[in-house]
């Protein structure tokens, strides 16, 4: 009876691995698609009347392509210095965090791992405040990437318990220091800002893409770049990590010196994205389990296409933030959030086979 | 040729593991490494398949140290299974066989998941009987069909040696009994760490008992599992029968101190 039922189940699977491993082509290329067609629709969108024509013109302009017609002064300048930086950044950093909520849930073994939830980002906002705020001469990525590298020490270290870190007790310190985290960024906020500190402290806890320029989405973009290309390159000692670490050792990684090279790339890659936005939660966590249903496991396959799907994703997240409720401009952790959670709560009940702490 | 485990010592932190331990494994052998909890054996395993140092001595895998071959030659030439592994993503079975290509690849682009590799998994787990389970995703796998899928890995790494952790743990009898059959089935120089003393009599071709850290007993199954070394090495009593079948030496343990009589019927224990 159970065999029976078995077989069947059987007989049903290849077409789903068969899909998945031979149609990844075609779901980067739709990814692909996907990112052009929603970051120009994006660039429209916004008090401002702009048309499809209007950001072409604009772009052709600007990068030096022959292009027929001339866009409109301030219709360029709305393209080109305010909505297409912002737009690129959003990119670039939904990109960053899917991409690094993807590696810590492998080299951790960890489902639940994301850099917002293990305090990274957290880490990450009060290294940036202490350089905004209180103006320590460090650069603000750097000041970021101490701030998620510490953050994420002290949040492994507390978890680690005779030599090994359960999922469960590094999600309770993750807890821990992204409070703290979020404590100190408050603090350093409140006792030096002059104004509006709660928008700004709201901005930082709850991520923000409303401060985008030109050397936001280079800071962000020159991180997605560096940090993603080692990640790509690293994805074969990745796959080997699925059964633990003895089994990674025996596969013949370095397991030490490669997760702590992993690990500290996600804390450089975190650090530039909350430099540039604040700590914005959910992307890191659910992006790669949507996207591991596309591609497989396979790390090769999974990291460009969750780096693509989680620039999407944030774009499209963006846009509604600073739209729905026009001209109030929500931070785009708030949006993350909306529609974060109910996907969350769906992969809990209908991923039984994860054991999720 | 095959193993030569010389005189290997291996400490952490001052706490000595293992203790001056020298054992010959001939290829093509299976050995079975026995030994109470704590005695030594998955720290052995591990030292044979390169994951830890010695502290003092050496090990070499056809004539060449451990210690000269690289993390990736090493893979390729020993295949190590652990007790009770589990992923925490769902695999599908021809991607927990495909890890066992990992040694192999080179670069990003080259020698992943091609053809050649796709072969070798098809093989390997037809190896084990697990064709049919390819598309099976990992959870929905038995113990004992796990276990297939794993040596399955094992196969893909094209081991000249395989060491399993254990294997027979959370199996039923027949899982047990078949998964050992399969091992010898592979004509693959095997060690196997075993709790089961009857397992190791019937399946392995020679047995190393630890104790302590320290090689107790080395030799032939008819050898070492004798009722002195026994009730030295693990305090119990034992008698030795020859199995009715293969004629192998077969085990019964008597509980020592032996236990009082029941009081029977009509006695009255007033």
């Amino acid at each position: 009876m159970t065999a029976g039922t078995d077989s069947v189940a059987g007989r049903t699977r290849p077409a789903a691995s068969a899909r998945r491993n031979g149609r990844f082509g075609l779901w980067l290329a739709l990814a692909l698609a996907a990112l052009v067609l929603v970051s120009a629709l994006a660039v429209t969108i916004g008090p401002a009347p702009v048309n499809l024509a209007d950001v072409a013109g604009s772009l052709a302009a600007h990068l030096g392509f022959p292009h027929s017609g001339t866009v409109p002064v301030l219709t360029d300048a709305i393209v080109w210095q305010l909505r297409l930086p912002r737009v690129l950044t959003a990119a670039f950093v939904g990109a960053g965090l899917a991409l690094s909520g993807a590696v810590m849930q492998s080299v951790t073994r960890n489902p639940l791992a994301d850099p917002y939830l293990l305090g990274l980002s957290s880490g990450a906002s009060l290294g940036a405040v202490c350089v905004v705020i209180l103006g320590v001469g460090v650069a603000l990525p750097l000041a970021a990437f101490a701030g998620a590298l510490a953050a994420l020490i002290a949040t492994l270290s507390i978890a680690r318990v005779g030599g090994t870190i359960t999922p469960g007790r590094a999600v309770l310190a993750g807890l821990a220091i992204a409070q703290l985290g979020a404590a100190g960024t408050s603090f350093v906020i409140f006792w030096s800002a002059k104004g509006d500190s709660y928008r700004e402290i709201l901005n930082w806890l709850l991520g923000s893409l409303a401060g985008s320029s030109w050397a936001t989405v280079l800071i962000a973009g020159s991180a997605l770049l560096l940090a993603g290309t080692g990640l790509v390159l690293a994805a074969s000692r990745l796959d080997a990590f699925a059964f633990g670490d003895t089994a990674a050792a025996s596969l013949g990684v370095d397991v030490n010196r490669t997760r702590w090279a992993l690990l500290g790339t996600v804390a450089l890659l975190t650090g530039a994205m909350v430099a540039v936005s604040g700590a914005i939660g959910f992307v890191g966590l659910i992006l790669p389990h949507l996207v591991r249903g596309l591609s497989g496991p396979g790390h090769r396959r999974l990291l460009p296409l969750v780096a693509v799907y989680g620039a999407v994703f944030l774009v499209i997240a963006d846009t509604l933030a600073r739209t729905v409720f026009d001209p109030r401009e929500l931070p785009v952790g708030i949006i993350t959030a909306l529609i974060g959670v109910p996907v969350f709560i769906a992969l809990i009940k209908s991923r039984k086979s994860v054991s999720w702490v | 040729m095959g193993v030569v485990i010389e005189r290997v010592s291996f400490r952490v932190g001052g706490r000595t593991i293992l203790d001056d331990v020298s054992a010959i494994i001939p290829t093509g052998s299976v050995t079975g490494l026995l030994g109470p909890n704590g005695a030594g054996k998955s720290t052995l395993l591990r030292l044979i398949a390169g994951l830890h140092t010695p502290t003092s001595g050496r090990i070499t895998l056809d004539d060449a140290p451990l210690a000269t071959l690289g993390r990736r030659e090493t893979a390729r030439r020993i295949a190590l299974l652990e007790q009770n592994a589990s992923p925490t993503i769902d695999l599908l079975v021809r991607e927990v066989v495909l890890l066992g290509r990992i040694p192999y690849r080179s670069g990003i682009f080259g020698g992943f998941d091609g053809a050649e590799d796709l072969r070798i998994v098809a093989e390997s787990l037809a190896q084990v009987g697990g064709t049919d389970l390819a598309d099976r995703s990992w959870g929905t796998l038995s113990g004992g069909e796990q276990q297939r899928v794993q040596i399955a890995r094992a196969l893909a790494q094209r081991p000249n040696l395989l060491l399993l952790d254990e294997p027979t743990n959370h199996l039923d009898i027949g899982g047990q009994l078949g998964l050992l059959a399969q091992v010898r089935d592979l004509g693959l120089t095997a060690v196997l760490a075993l709790h089961d003393l009857n397992l190791a009599a019937a399946y392995c071709d020679q047995i190393l008992l630890l104790a302590d850290g320290r090689l107790a007993a080395a030799g032939t199954p008819a050898d070492v599992l004798v009722p002195r070394v026994i009730a030295k090495v693990y305090g119990v009593d034992s008698f030795v029968v020859p199995h009715p079948r293969g004629g192998h030496p077969s085990l019964l343990f008597a509980p020592s101190p032996p236990p009082r009589p029941f009081a029977k019927a009509g006695e009255s224990s007033l």
